[in-house]
């Protein structure tokens, strides 16, 4: 039992366990994903499971990254014709769209899509298989989870992300395109010729590597979450929420990350 | 005397504050039957996951076909799963997988049998359990509750095992159909020669399934003795588990 203490250092207890908590889910969380990763090198690997999963998280990801991605480019080319306008830069609207999508745009609004769609979808499968007993199962059938659930997942997203980016580039730029010659009297030649003469291998490699590490983290947080699932729907629905939030959370903070390393390194 | 092929030993666990099970203690004879009742929540379920390893345990020992299972011995525990078959108390079927899929789950995911073959031997499987051919590509959620459970235990006997759990087979279904899945257990049990450990608090499945009848109460194993015994067994915890009166030693969960 605890001893009693006095009122006035209630609060100090309260944060010394919120502390403890917070210390001890971290290495859960780093176990778990551990214990993913080694599966995710290690034999058997499921290739028909990692196909399956690339087409449920890539291939039907599609049509909402992209549609995502033309109202953002659009929006941006609006954005950056009225501001550059205001010192005469308007001409150089096509370079900077094109750098704002592929090393920000791009990648952060197409992991955040995942973040709602698989994270939580990812979240909400897995923990209705654990609180239906069939993880269990899977276990009492000499299968791990690690390597028939988990794993597949983290390489489907590690995937499928990049190559949704590379998509969400190409139509983001194409958003701006539209607008920039349908209603600001842009060239259209010119404006691709502008895009293309001035993105750089390295602009589009960055925003890759970024999606690669959402995708990672997309997966990895909807599977921890979920696994981690208890207490019947209500805990299901807890995990999908947990999945979203600390997806999307994790997505900006390592965004920050990268894109100072980028920048420090000359990317 | 032929050595025990499952034997649990002062098995203890607790959830928190809360002890479920304090020095249980059961073994099962090579080709023999256990049921095991007891009231709801006395940890009967959680006895089977600990003796398939699902759940760690706070204290005690479990043996397979003489091999003491411990936490970092995995091999030994891949041994024993590959010997046996479980039977979910909510089936636990694969809902993304169809019927025949979740069936020949072992044969192909861990013996390597191709595809082709491990669908006809689920539906080699299927038809034990009296399903026909049109379900094996059904998935679970088409199915009723007795067919899930049919299933479940035709997934539990696909691979041949030496030892199978089952997980009160018939909780929600109605008589009849409880009475035929009780059939199918002893007559598939039967079949392979296969030990079982069986969990109900239904008494006629109990005296249907069982060679032997141990009660759980506290725990512990509290009696055991002869399925055809259990009507006398001179216990006063069990006459009252056996007629299901509320008045006696055990208190109603309620
Ligand atoms: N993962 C868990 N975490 C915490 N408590 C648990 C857990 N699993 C089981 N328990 C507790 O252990 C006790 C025994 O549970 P168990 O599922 O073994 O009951 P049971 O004997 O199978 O009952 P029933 O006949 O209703 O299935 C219950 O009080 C339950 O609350
Ligand atoms: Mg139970």
């Amino acid at each position: 039992m605890n001893p009693e203490i006095p009122f006035f250092l209630k609060p100090l207890q309260w944060v010394g366990a919120a502390l403890l908590g917070l210390l001890s889910e971290t290495g859960r969380l780093a176990a778990f994903i551990g214990r993913v990763k080694i599966s995710a090198v290690s034999f058997p690997l499921y290739f028909g499971e990692i196909v399956r999963q690339c087409i449920k998280i890539g291939y039907y990801s599609l049509p909402v990254v992209g549609l995502t991605a033309v109202f953002i480019g659009a929006a941006l080319a609006l954005n950056i014709y009225v501001g550059g306008s205001r010192f005469n830069a308007e001409q150089f609207l096509p370079n900077i769209v094109v750098l704002g999508i592929t090393r920000e745009l791009g990648p952060v609004i197409a992991g955040l899509m995942l973040a709602g769609r698989v994270s939580a979808g990812i979240a909400a499968e897995i923990g209705t298989m654990k609180v239906t007993e069939q993880i269990d199962a899977l276990d009492t059938l000499s299968t791990s989870p690690y390597r028939y659930l988990y794993a597949p997942r983290l390489w489907a997203a590690i995937i499928t992300l990049p190559i949704l980016v590379f998509v969400a580039d190409v139509i983001g730029v194409a958003g701006g395109y539209l607008v920039a010659t349908g209603t600001l009297d842009f060239n259209g030649d010119l404006y691709i010729r502008n895009t293309m003469n001035y993105v750089t291998g390295g602009d589009i490699f960055g925003g890759l590597i970024k999606a690669a590490v959402f995708g990672a983290i997309v997966s990895l947080m909807g599977c921890y979450h979920g696994q981690n699932s208890e207490g019947g729907a209500s805990g299901v629905g807890r995990a999908a929420t947990l999945a979203v939030v600390s997806s999307a959370v994790l997505i900006f903070f390592s965004n920050f990350l990268l894109t100072t390393l980028f920048t420090r390194i000359g990317l | 005397m032929t050595a025990p092929l499952l034997r649990l030993k002062n098995v203890h666990k607790s959830f928190g504050p809360k002890k479920i099970l304090q020095g249980l203690d059961f073994d099962v004879a090579p080709g023999k039957s256990l049921v095991i009742i007891g009231g709801s929540g006395t940890g009967k379920s959680v006895s089977l996951k600990c003796s398939l390893g699902l759940m760690t345990l706070d204290e005690g020992n479990i043996y397979f076909d003489g091999h003491e299972m411990r936490a970092n011995k995995r091999s030994e525990r891949e041994a024993m799963l590959a010997r046996t078959g479980m039977l979910f108390q909510g089936a636990a079927l694969f809902d993304s997988l169809p019927v025949w899929q979740n069936v020949a789950f072992r044969l192909i995911h861990s013996e390597g049998v191709s595809r082709k073959e491990a669908k006809e031997r689920a539906i080699e499987t299927l038809k034990k359990v009296r399903l026909g051919t049109e379900v094996a590509d059904l998935y679970p959620a088409e199915l009723s509750g007795g067919m899930q459970k049919r299933v479940g235990l035709a997934r539990a006997i696909a691979a041949k095992p030496d030892l199978i759990f089952f997980d009160e087979p018939t909780t929600g279904l109605d008589p009849i159909t409880a009475d035929a899945i009780n059939d199918l257990i002893v007559e598939q049990v039967k079949g392979l020669g296969a030990a079982s450990v069986s969990i109900t608090h239904d008494m006629p499945s109990a005296r249907k399934i069982g060679d032997e009848i141990a009660m759980l109460f506290d725990g512990k194993i509290i009696w055991r003795g002869k399925a055809e015994d259990v009507d006398h067994s001179g216990n006063e915890y069990v006459d009252q588990f056996v007629h299901g009166r509320a008045d006696g030693p055990i208190q109603p969960a309620i």
